[in-house]
């Protein structure tokens, strides 16, 4: 009875009023037509690039590219291939924007503090520059700080020095380090040493803490082994001190730690622009958590500090994570500005081979895949950091 | 009733209420607080007499470039000497009132759409009015005017351009975009979020490469679009994938109650979301909306890398000129306060719309 009934149904609706049918006509016309338009476009290409005779496919990555990177955290010279160019500028593009987030977050989070502090001059003067670095386009913000580099500092020759061993002029800032010595390599691996110890401390004192209620004085304990164990390896070495001073050379610092003008401009501008936005997100997650939260903390008789740590950060870090993420993100976009001052970065190098090899398509192509990898492996890391703090709910 | 009159003579201590009391609640509650006060009142007086000397005292206002270097403080002159060029760019100098004459027809419908009571139908009118009237005024050809190629046109109105028409144009492809993430046709679906996923991973500057080198590409011969319009595409490209978020926000925000009312009243997907869903996801959506109109407007900037003359352009072009050399401290701060007004005053209008909103009406 029943099925017999479907099938009378079945046959009166017609086949253009069946939602299923024409569903799949809708998809089927909607791939059509982007299939169409694929073709018309890729179609037109092809013919345009046979007339220009431009070549096509990524072969010009293993050609020799001629151009010269200013600079490069692994050997690089004009005699390399495009590859390789386009390998420094990738590295490029990762320095600059990582260690853009990690002081972007710590200036941030000053300024979200300060923006709630009780004190009205800080609160105020915190909302000034939120406000006031917001509403100003960053590409703007990268050209004035450039603009302050290389027409306010003087030439090497004249080069100011804030402090002992630190040289600012035009171009750039020289940092006196700590000369090569093989203690140094130890004195690194120690430290990871003392970094895998102390997360094995803290995996069992809380573990400790959790059966028997006792609390290790974790934080003051990993200190001491983080800065102790590279400390007792530079000891055991015979205390090296020897200090590589930049010096002026003809006309410029050789020596020491130089750091281009066009770096730094890059990094003011992202990280000043982004810690506005990241100021938000921290003082809207902190005064996420409710006020009743701390007061039930403090009557149950925690510190200030602990206060902070056992109950805000913990459920404030759940509304911060996901907006801090897409800031995070945006930093590392806005790095491809850099092509606009000239620090060699993904973009840019990527825009010279583009103009020498003619082959643009397969550039811009290069350029929309590394900046998508960036996004989606930044966002993947966050996600999982975020599914750690988030609330476990039974 | 004795008591209350005796509670009311007892006023609180002096300390507590009046400038003396606000001063001590406010900057000095407490040792950090003090402190911090003292430091911040410290820096500011390390650092506002001598920019104040700067910006006003020692500046020079209407110059030449020559006097501009000899003396101490700003030097202004960059600005109101070559104020014609960096706010029009290359459109020729005799008709440059007109578009001066279209930016204030944008700003007067911006200021007449400031309130909510007037979003009625004839103010679309005006709006689609406004904008052809713009576009005429800018290109010429009519009623006497002389025809200006887009080719000159610079400054501030092509970045006003860029950025009101990036965004009308990529509103409705927004919503036809948010509107086909949440469809349930998976087809459909899958590209809708392979396009937004796309667009909203990768920066803004490789679309406006992709519009400038490769777009005349994927065209046939003999057909050519300016740079403007290249520009304007990949703008609007990239801001309908920030949109599309945007709404879809909106939809997300809507009961699925109204879904299955409007469809118990037989109305079909078209009328459901015309009629029901969307003008109330729309709605919540409008302060969000306003935001991206802000980044739209920053993002305008960009086109200085593919080389068109918007006012960012034109003010570095006056700076490349060896009279006004080593002023850019003073233009890139004027080009500051001028975007500074533009996107602070429609994020205060944007907080204020908020709040109406929360409010209900």
């Amino acid at each position: 009875m029943r099925s017999f009934k479907n099938n009378t149904l079945s046959e009166k609706t017609p086949l253009w009023l069946d939602p299923k049918k024409r569903a799949i006509f809708f998809q089927f016309m909607t791939f059509v037509m982007v299939g169409l338009l694929a073709y018309y476009l890729v179609s037109n290409t092809l013919v345009n690039l046979e007339k220009q005779k431009i070549a096509s496919g990524f072969g010009f990555l293993n050609k020799e590219s001629s151009f010269e990177i200013g600079e490069s955290l692994i050997p690089y010279s004009a005699a390399s291939t495009y590859g390789r160019a386009l390998l420094v500028g990738a590295l490029n593009t990762i320095k600059v924007s990582f260690i853009g987030i990690v002081i972007t977050i710590l200036l941030g989070t000053i300024i979200g503090v300060a923006r709630l502090s009780t004190n009205w001059l800080v609160s105020r003067l915190a909302a000034i520059y939120i406000e006031v670095m917001q509403n100003i386009p960053v590409l703007l913000q990268l050209f004035f700080w450039y603009a302050i580099f290389y027409e306010t500092l003087p030439s090497p020759q004249e080069a100011i020095s804030p402090g002992a061993g630190i040289f600012m002029s035009n171009r750039g800032v020289a940092f006196t380090i700590p000369e090569g010595h093989p203690a140094h390599l130890y004195m690194f691996l120690t430290f990871l040493v003392g970094c895998v110890i102390v997360y094995l401390i803290r995996r069992w004192a809380r573990k400790r803490q959790e059966k028997t209620g006792q609390i290790f004085p974790t934080f003051r304990v990993g200190t001491a082994i983080i800065i102790g164990l590279p400390f007792i390896t530079w000891l055991g070495f015979g205390t090296p001190l020897e200090m590589d001073v930049p010096k002026l050379v003809g006309f410029n610092f050789e020596g020491g730690l130089t750091v281009s003008p066009e770096f730094i401009a890059l990094l003011l501008g992202l990280i000043i622009y982004t810690a506005a936005y990241v100021a938000e997100v921290v003082r809207a997650g902190i005064q996420s958590v409710s006020k009743g939260q701390r007061e039930a903390a403090m009557a149950i008789g925690l510190r200030p500090p602990l206060v902070i740590n056992l109950v805000i950060l913990p459920q404030a870090l759940r509304v911060i994570i996901p907006p801090l993420t897409s800031q995070m993100l945006n930093l590392t976009k806005n790095s491809s500005l850099a092509v606009a001052i000239g620090y060699p970065d993904f973009v840019s190098t990527a825009n010279t081979t583009m103009n020498q090899t003619g082959q643009s398509i397969e550039g811009v192509a290069l350029i929309m895949a590394v900046y998508l990898f960036f996004s989606l492996s930044t966002s993947a890391f966050m996600n999982w950091y975020n599914k750690k703090v988030a609330l476990v709910e039974r | 009733m004795e008591q209350s009159s005796q509670t009311a003579v007892l006023k609180p201590p002096r300390t507590s209420i009046g400038v003396v009391g606000w001063i001590r609640n406010n900057l000095f509650n407490g040792m950090l607080n003090s402190t911090l006060t003292l430091l911040t009142l410290f820096l500011l007086w390390q650092f506002v007499p001598p920019l104040f000397r700067w910006a006003f005292i020692d500046s020079a206002w209407h110059t030449t470039g020559q006097a501009c270097k000899d003396a101490a403080g700003a030097c202004w002159s960059v600005i109101s000497m070559n104020y014609r060029f960096i706010l029009f760019g290359f459109y020729p100098y005799e008709e440059q009132w007109r578009p001066f004459l279209a930016m204030l027809i944008l700003f007067g419908l911006l200021f007449y759409t400031r309130d909510r009571t007037r979003w009625k139908k004839p103010l679309a009118y005006a709006w689609i009015i406004g904008l052809f009237l713009m576009g005429f005024l800018m290109l010429g050809g009519f009623f006497g005017l002389k025809p200006v190629d887009s080719t000159q046109w610079g400054g501030l109105p092509l970045t006003l351009l860029l950025s009101v028409f990036g965004l009308t144009a990529a509103y409705p492809l927004g919503v036809i975009l948010a509107l086909g993430r949440r469809s349930r046709m998976p087809g459909i679906k899958v590209l809708c979020i392979i396009y937004i996923e796309l667009i909203r991973g990768v920066p803004l500057i490789s679309l406006l490469f992709m519009s400038s080198i490769i777009l005349p590409l994927f065209l046939p011969e003999g057909i050519t679009i300016n740079k403007i319009l290249r520009a304007q595409v990949a703008i609007i490209m990239f801001t309908a994938a920030y949109i599309a978020e945007v709404v879809r926000g909106g939809l997300q925000g809507m009961s699925r109650g109204q879904y299955e009312a409007a469809e118990s009243i037989g109305l079909n997907y078209y009328l459901t979301m015309r009629l029901v869903i969307l003008p109330q996801a729309l709605k919540i959506v409008i302060p969000p909306t306003v935001s991206q109109l802000i980044s739209a407007f920053k993002d305008t900037s960009l086109v200085v890398i593919i080389a068109l003359f918007d006012v960012l352009k034109t003010t570095q072009s006056v700076l490349s000129n060896p009279e006004w050399m080593g002023f850019s401290r003073e233009a890139y701060v004027f080009l500051a306060i001028l975007y500074f007004l533009g996107c602070f005053s429609m994020s205060n209008y944007s907080r204020k719309l908020e709040k109406e909103l929360s409010r209900g009406d």
